[in-house]
């Protein structure tokens, strides 16, 4: 009989060990497709390796996709930490870039120092509000946010089809449906000279820090994970918790919306309908890979942008899908569930010493 | 043509049909799985699974029905990892889920892109014919509306029967609801409460794998990337709008036809005024609309989310 027994506390060696077992086992697993797609694996993993280390070009192409990722992993990680599931990154994320499109390619002529922060408030303001309006359905009207936020990132990609076919359609653009290009001094400028890596990666490290304080240290913060451990217990202890999970809503909203503005203001330059592969629900992945903590996602994306970016090169070179990454991405998420189950529970054999548990 | 007048032709009513068909499927894998108590969200994945597997096994030579059973045995494979998940290992189910609809589409773009690297325009199959029953097909009206359809609507419809019958009428039926309200009580009467949940996830997902393979094999004749265009989240609003009853699972599908059906006819008429993203948008907001106003009566199986492990009150 196997006998499974929940430990009273995970031991530091699990915790950190889960997660990096787990990023690898789906690493590994990804010889199965490869295999199966007929390529040799020794110059598969040779191929993602040096598509990511191989070069300085090719390591800041993989912080440059980590950046929204941290960003929408640290949206993940907070909304999850209070048990409000928004799975409507991916369209907080466009609503962050349509903010910056809008205010950003000349309707405002500023110079930069103030262009700059008004783009990054204006993302981040759409992008709360698009986690606002699913929260508020949940707290006001009891209606499910996952569903709500899942609808909304279709709702919000059609909306954003409309304005760039309207409103915001380049006149210049040769009848594509894009935006103008963003006014220069309203770009976040390039860390390095010739390389696309940009201040957005800053801004997302300097996100991550605060968050790890705030979730930690601050009074919202112990709310927060309260609301998220036990609702009922926080409400009995005098927490607002509607209050509690309307602010992780306007947080995590807003993380993602900066997703967006660093996309369309660091790296693109001017918004198009598909500025995004999904950094919304990949940042759902990098979240559980970093157990919810916030520094632990700066990590946890750059692994998951280091198999993106590793994914394409292989790609490009031996002419396996690039779909490879995206299975790599959804394996990790289901080894690391079971890790933490693993690590959450003594896992031995006989019977229990006493009945039940 | 006035508009009102578009809801008494048969067209209209053929293509709400056709329109609700994949919805019927999920709707009812939904139900199935959410009515033991496991809520799956791997439902957008498996969609594009069977979708995938489906077309894939008729263009290599299996046949229409062929492809219907590889559908049907992938989604219970995508179904099997997401039940192992949620009931022995009572991981989130929401998590979980979300892994299952990743790892499902992924694994299906993946294999297509390896079966077919090279092709410029996706290949076609032959899908399901319309069955054009003769005398039938011939009623007016009811005629086009039910004899045009293809074997998968009508499948459909007998599943909405099957899953009625099974849930009301047969002893396994008290079993699966009863294991989505109070699993203590399947336990105390000596059944399995980990057989019966991880039975009713691999059930409900070959379900919502037929909604997929029904549009890349009877509404349309081959397989495009996003075509699945979250018809799956849709059916989880829907099983909520439905109260988790078949009956009201097949209402709720069909009326979702109708106001689609009704707003593309809509659109050619009044197209010249409204942006064409204000009609695309309709049905996801219909489905919050329609999920606000039941959320607060909602009768939720009361056991669901909540996993259960043996010998733990």
């Amino acid at each position: 009989m196997i006998r499974i027994e929940p430990r009273s506390s995970v031991p530091p060696v699990l915790k950190y060990g889960v997660p990096v077992l787990s990023a690898l086992i789906a690493l590994a697993l990804a010889a199965i497709p490869l295999l199966l797609a007929g390529a040799d694996l020794v110059e598969a993993y040779g191929k993602m390796f040096t598509g990511v280390f191989g070069s300085m070009f090719s390591f800041t192409e993989m912080l440059t996709r980590a950046t929204p990722l941290i960003f929408t992993g640290l949206a993940a990680a907070l909304a999850f930490r209070a048990k409000l599931w928004n799975i409507g990154a991916e369209g907080q994320l466009y609503l962050g870039a349509l903010a910056a499109a809008a205010i950003g390619t000349g309707l405002i002529d500023a110079p930069g120092f103030v262009l700059v922060p008004l783009i990054l408030i204006a993302g981040a303001a759409a992008g709360a509000a698009g986690m606002a309006a699913p929260a508020y359905l949940k707290t006001r009207f009891g209606a499910d946010e996952v569903v709500t936020t899942l609808l909304l990132n279709f709702i919000i990609l059609i909306f954003l089809q409309m304005m760039l076919e309207g409103p915001l359609k380049d006149p210049m653009g040769m009848g594509w449906p894009q935006s103008a290009p963003i006014l220069d001094q309203g770009m976040l400028p390039q860390l390095l000279p010739r390389m696309r890596v940009h201040w957005g990666l800053i801004l997302a490290l300097v996100a991550a820090v605060i968050a790890q304080i705030m979730l930690g240290r601050s009074v919202w913060g112990f709310r927060l994970r309260a609301v998220g451990e036990n609702a009922a217990a926080a409400l009995h202890a005098g927490i607002g918790v509607r209050r509690t999970i309307m602010s992780a809503a306007i947080v995590s909203g807003a993380l993602a919306g900066l997703a967006g503005v660093s996309e369309v203001a660091g790296l693109k330059g001017y918004l198009t309908a598909d500025l995004s592969p999904g950094f919304g629900y990949t940042g759902i992945v990098v979240a559980m890979l970093a157990g919810l903590s916030p520094l632990g996602v700066v990590a946890a994306a750059l692994f998951i942008a280091s198999v993106f970016v590793g994914a394409d090169s292989m790609s490009r070179a031996i002419g396996v899908s690039s779909y490879l990454a995206d299975l790599v991405v959804s394996m990790s998420l289901i080894s690391v569930l079971i890790g933490g189950f693993i690590a959450r529970y003594k896992i031995g054999f006989g019977t229990p010493a006493k009945g039940g548990a | 043509m006035d508009i009102l007048q578009i809801l008494l032709t048969d067209t209209f009513w053929e293509a709400a049909l056709r329109i609700a068909t994949p919805l019927i499927f999920g709707v009812l894998g939904a139900l199935v799985c959410e009515r033991a108590g496991v809520l799956n969200l791997g439902i957008e994945g498996i969609f594009v699974a069977g979708a995938m597997a489906g077309w894939l096994a008729v263009w290599l030579g299996a046949g229409l029905w062929g492809g219907i059973v590889v559908a049907m045995l992938t989604g219970g494979f995508f179904g099997l990892i997401h039940a192992i998940l949620t009931v022995p290992l009572g991981l989130s189910q929401h998590v979980s889920g979300l892994g299952v609809t990743m790892l499902a589409t992924s694994a299906s773009y993946f294999t297509y892109r390896t079966a077919l690297p090279n092709v410029s325009s996706p290949p076609r199959i032959e899908p399901f014919r319309p069955l054009d029953i003769p005398l039938l097909s011939d009623i007016p009206f009811l005629g086009p509306v039910l004899f045009q359809q293809t074997a998968m609507t009508w499948l459909a419809l007998f599943l909405v029967a099957l899953v009625w019958w099974v849930f009301n009428r047969t002893p396994l039926g008290v079993a699966l609801r009863a294991v989505g309200d109070n699993p203590d009580a399947v336990d105390a009467q000596g059944l399995s409460v980990y057989g019966l949940r991880i039975s009713a996830v691999v059930a409900g997902s070959m379900l919502m794998a037929l909604g997929g393979a029904f549009l890349t094999m009877s509404a349309f004749d081959a397989f495009f990337f996003g075509m699945v265009n979250g018809r799956g989240w849709i059916s989880i609003a829907l099983v909520i709008f439905a109260s988790w009853r078949p009956g009201k699972a097949l209402l709720g599908a069909l009326l979702f036809g109708a106001f689609d059906a009704f707003q593309v006819r809509l659109q050619t008429e009044v197209g010249a005024f409204i942006p064409p993203q204000i009609f695309l948008m309709a049905p996801y907001v219909l489905s919050i609309i329609a999920l606000v106003v039941v959320a607060r009566r909602a009768d939720y199986p009361r056991a669901l989310l909540k996993p259960w492990f043996k010998g733990q009150r």
